[in-house]
């Protein structure tokens, strides 16, 4: 192995490493603590389905969070059978 | 003053068990007066861990029901004067631990013990939100594999939201201990690594439990590793830890790859 090992492909946990980060990050979102970021985009997005029926592919959530600051995200296409007078909308 | 730890995964299988009866055993070694408690109700093994199988009388049902008194349940071990075990029921349902039973029996165990060590079973069911329900500490074990990990992280959730602590606003003290790790797999890149794990659950770390043969003697055999330790690295690597649980300072010591005569000769790839 140590002769060889440069010929050989570096092991399968960096792999393991970041399907856990990525995994992880959503989860701890999902099944965590409700904080106001999470419930305001829950309340908006059930507010939105109300109104009109959105493909959730082409629906894009952002949340981020700091300290000082959290942001919230929502970008969703509208389609204009829905809404006479506008193509698209988004909510912020 | 006494001190109550969860030993818990959420994952099946990482070594709650085996970790619980070492670091029990460890602990009461250097004197303090120490309870194990198994509540894997229906699924009860600590006792077998703990060579103790045969002299389970009463159990933790019959106590948090008040059909015998805890002094009556308690298992003294023949080995160690101040180890103590109070075994989880084998046969009756899962539902007959209740919240108030569990809090009177840890409130009596608070009395007696320097440290209760409480032995969760697998999931995230009710046993296990009781097993961590009055920990003032946690011990979340896991091993460097993707499904242990996601499970450990989903398990410290529920100590940060689940616990009497939590509900009272305080920190709930976690550590990881971190069990079947192979130096070797890791510094090749096939496992995990120690780093791995601790930045993606980001708790600190209680120790470092190499994949080793004497573990399944000692289960086999009924002792604990850290009893008349030979000198393996996991005994040594649970002896450690239990230090550390119990306040020292003690560097953590990452297990060695184990030399080979190959590896002897051509030396080692740098981790």
């Amino acid at each position: 192995m140590n002769l060889f090992g440069f010929l050989k492909q570096r092991g399968s946990a960096p792999v393991a490493r970041e399907r856990l980060q990525i995994l992880l990050a959503h989860e701890r979102v999902a099944l965590g603590p409700r904080d106001l970021v999470t419930i305001l985009r829950d309340e908006l997005l059930a507010t939105i389905a109300r109104h009109i029926e959105f493909d959730p592919e082409k629906l894009s959530v952002k949340m981020e969070r700091s300290d000082s600051v959290s942001t919230l995200e929502i970008d969703v296409e509208i389609p204009c059978d829905k809404f006479v007078g506008r193509t698209q909308a988004s909510a912020a | 003053m006494s001190k109550v730890i969860v030993v818990t995964s959420g994952k099946g299988g990482v070594g709650k068990t085996t970790s619980t009866a070492s670091l029990g055993a460890a602990l009461a070694q250097g004197g303090r007066r120490v309870c194990v408690v198994d509540f894997d109700v229906g699924l009860r093994n600590l006792d077998l861990v703990m060579g103790a199988e045969r002299r389970v009388v009463f159990d933790f049902i019959n106590v948090a029901q008040g059909d015998a008194k805890l002094s009556q349940a308690l298992i003294r071990d023949k080995r160690i004067d101040t180890l103590h075990l109070l075994a989880a029921s084998q046969t009756r349902d899962k539902d007959a631990l209740t919240a108030e039973g569990v809090e009177r029996v840890i409130g009596e165990l608070r009395e007696t013990f320097d440290y209760v060590l409480c032995d969760s079973p697998a999931g995230i069911e009710r046993g296990a939100l009781l097993a961590m329900r009055h920990a003032d500490q946690a011990i979340v074990v896991a091993n460097p594999e993707v499904s242990s990990v996601r499970d450990s992280d989903r398990i410290i959730g529920l100590l940060d939201s689940k616990t009497l602590r939590a509900e009272r606003g305080e920190q709930m003290d976690k550590h990881l201990l971190l069990t079947r790790f192979d130096p070797a797999r890791s510094n090749s890149g096939e496992m995990l690594s120690i780093d791995d794990v601790l930045e993606i659950l980001s708790i600190p770390l209680l120790g470092v439990i190499p994949e080793s043969r004497e573990i399944l003697r000692a289960s086999n055999i009924g002792a604990p590793v850290t009893i008349n330790a030979t000198g393996g690295q996991a005994g040594l690597a649970y002896l450690e830890a239990a230090r550390r649980l119990g306040g020292e300072t003690v560097p953590v010591a990452i297990p060695d790859e184990k030399k080979t005569f190959f590896t002897r000769l051509f030396g080692r790839r740098a981790a």
